[in-house]
């Protein structure tokens, strides 16, 4: 932590982190604006369900991995983690057609849960750093995922009918998926900004030595962010899986750049200690547009992980740079 | 007391190496073969290329995971001109400016903004390769040129010596020079020991920054020079996942990854540990995913070990 990051944390919580948020909703209108005169199919109902839904499951594992980033450090195998979980769970049930499908969430939070479990011992108990743990977890777990399937698909005609409603049944005209979205928004909204454990995660990000001094247990607090990340990934491998109704070994490859992203882009600081979980949603929702924009305008699906880089590096560096100017104007006034 | 753990640790990856060859040679009757051993070389040559800058990355407290990404884009632009009709050696030399100019963006960025070198690696890990996605699409430019092909499959003269591991030797020598006998070396060990302090003594940190990204910017750029020779085809996924590899056999090597220590010898012998680890479980018909787990295992308890070595010797000296 540099003298540069502690300056400008005091003013951090007053008006930064609302600006950030009301910058996203700026480019979310513009190019909302600028697909929908290209193609007005954009903004009908069908289209905005379709983005609604898309969005959710990378909702679910966005809000696992700003946790993570949080305390800044980072989880690169969100990806490997869903396709694992997801690969486990509907080879399960495609063995085991009679298990009842309530057991599917449950299982996959258990299993995503022993794989960010084992991030949570590497980072907090091996204090190896988060970004060598998780790349080679995240190459660990496609590898599993590899070996377990031997390459081969679980296709939707093998998945039991009620494994593939998971995602699929309205309650009151909305689509479920989307209601597990919200509740896991609900959940983690409430746990971040009313609970001491939600205000630990933000004071080890903020900074670590000081979370220590006023008696915070740094290492439960990385190792169950870790563990929230891994479960949040492994039910969104059963949503994921059940959605698109096939299992494949590299399902959701680059998953994990698309949450961090979205993370990044809703105004989380990539070093820890900001960010707000509406931010996130209002990231998600960006990036979750502009993927479907460029389908709908017919853009070849090549330029999107380019554009998702781009966007990436332009919220970090907007961030930076918002840094900077409140810094030269906290300095101008002492 | 310093000295004797980095020796230590030399010994143990000689160590190392030599139970990789006795254990391959037991099991499998092609591994000892010395023509066979010489030739393998070329399958990891261009991350040994690499691993040399990605050491003096790591050395200085800062990571590059966008590397592989770089080769891809450097790769894809290389096939994009070769398919309009571009002469290949005139490819190879702007294969070689893109890539450089891929890792100074990397180092300007990261010493513009002040971000840490995670955030903006990562992001250009995702451009990179979107690039050569873009370039690409789906497609590959296959090469035929003798005398490209030579750069990573030819031989020096009549010998078994493969001309990229003798490219390799001459960089692995003068980047452990630089590291270890010139102020530039120095530098780069004091920089990722304490950044802070280095500015305050008027050691150039940014400078620094920007020089070493641009050199593994170039470092990856030769790179994807030997592997495209070798493979003689350019595709947009080429070398995805080489930033593990790259990673793993740099902290295997014995640098830290939180920075300020480590040395060029350990490198190099890491590089072949693991690339001879990796041509005797192919040997024995492994899979390359079960390939994948082992290295990303053996990084991860690397860094466990030393790790568990340091608060060790914390404890007795308390």
């Amino acid at each position: 932590m540099t003298e540069l990051d502690t300056m400008s944390g005091i003013k951090k919580d007053s008006n930064i982190s609302r600006l950030r948020e009301i910058g996203i909703i700026f480019p979310l209108f513009f190019f909302g604006l600028i697909i929908a005169i290209r193609n007005p199919y954009f903004v009908t109902w069908e289209n905005i369900r379709y983005i609604l839904l898309d969005a959710s499951i990378l909702n679910i594992v966005a809000i696992g991995e700003m946790m993570v980033i949080l305390t800044g450090g980072i989880d690169l195998s969100v990806g490997s983690n869903l396709a694992l979980t997801g690969m486990i769970v509907s080879m399960l049930y495609r063995d085991l057609p009679n298990l009842p499908v309530i057991l599917a969430p449950i299982l996959g939070i258990i299993i995503g849960g022993i794989c960010g479990a084992i991030n949570g011992l590497f980072v907090a108990k091996g204090r190896v750093i988060p970004i060598i743990a998780t790349l080679s977890t995240m190459y660990i777990f496609r590898g599993l995922v590899y070996i377990i399937s031997q390459g081969k698909w679980v296709n939707a005609h093998e998945m039991p009918e009620g494994y593939k409603l998971l995602t699929r049944v309205e309650v009151f005209g909305i689509p479920i998926l989307i209601i597990y979205a919200f509740i896991v928004f609900l959940l983690f909204y409430y746990i971040l900004n009313y609970k001491s454990i939600g205000r630990s995660i933000y004071a080890v990000g903020n900074n670590p030595q000081s979370a220590v001094y006023i008696g915070i247990d740094k290492t439960k607090v990385l190792f169950l962010v870790y563990l929230i990340s891994g479960i949040l990934s492994g039910l969104s491998g059963v949503l994921y899986t059940s959605r698109f109704a096939s299992a494949e070994s590299s399902a959701a490859v680059g998953f994990e750049l698309s949450a961090i992203s979205a993370v990044v882009i809703g105004g989380a600081k990539t070093t820890g200690g900001s960010g707000k979980i509406g931010g996130v949603v209002l990231g998600v929702l960006l990036l979750t547009m502009i993927v479907n924009g460029l389908n709908i305008m017919r853009i070849s699906p090549f330029y999107k992980l380019a554009l998702q880089g781009l966007m990436f590096l332009t919220a970090i560096v907007i961030d930076s740079l918002i840094a900077e100017r409140t810094q030269k104007r906290y300095r101008r006034r002492s | 007391m310093k000295l004797k753990i980095k020796i230590t640790w030399e010994i143990i990856l000689l160590i190392l190496i030599i139970l990789v060859f006795v254990i391959s040679s037991i099991l499998s009757p092609y591994f000892l073969d010395i023509v066979n051993l010489l030739d393998n070389t070329t399958n990891f040559m261009e991350k040994g290329l690499i691993s040399l800058a990605m050491a003096y990355i790591i050395i200085s407290g800062n990571i590059d995971i966008s590397v592989a990404s770089n080769m891809g884009m450097t790769s894809a632009f290389m096939g994009v001109l070769h398919r309009a009709g571009t002469n290949i050696w005139i490819c190879v030399l702007i294969g070689l400016l893109i890539a450089t100019l891929g890792g100074f963006l990397n180092g300007y960025l990261i010493v513009r903004f002040r971000l840490p070198a995670i955030a903006i690696t990562l992001g250009t890990y995702a451009l990179y390769r979107g690039i050569a996605y873009i370039l690409l699409q789906d497609t590959a430019v296959g090469i035929e040129s003798e005398s490209f092909m030579y750069l990573g499959q030819g031989y020096i003269g009549n010998t078994p010596i493969p001309f990229s591991l003798v490219v390799y030797i001459i960089f692995a020598f003068i980047f452990g020079f630089i590291l270890h006998k010139t102020t530039l070396g120095r530098y780069i060990y004091a920089t990722g020991n304490n950044e802070q302090a280095c500015k305050f003594s008027g050691i150039p940190v940014e400078k620094i920054k920007i020089i070493l990204f641009t050199l593994i910017g170039f470092m990856s750029g030769l790179g994807t020079i030997f592997l495209t020779s070798r493979l003689s085809s350019i595709r947009p996924d080429i070398g995805s996942g080489l930033e593990l590899e790259v990673i793993a056999t740099v902290v295997l090597g014995g640098v830290s990854i939180l920075g300020g220590s480590g040395n060029m010898i350990g490198v190099v012998l890491s590089l072949f540990l693991l690339g001879y680890l990796t041509y005797s479980l192919n040997l024995l018909n492994i899979p390359s995913q079960v390939i994948t787990i082992i290295l990303g295992l053996l990084l991860v308890s690397t860094i466990l070990i030393s790790n568990f070595i340091e608060q060790r010797r914390k404890l007795v000296k308390s």
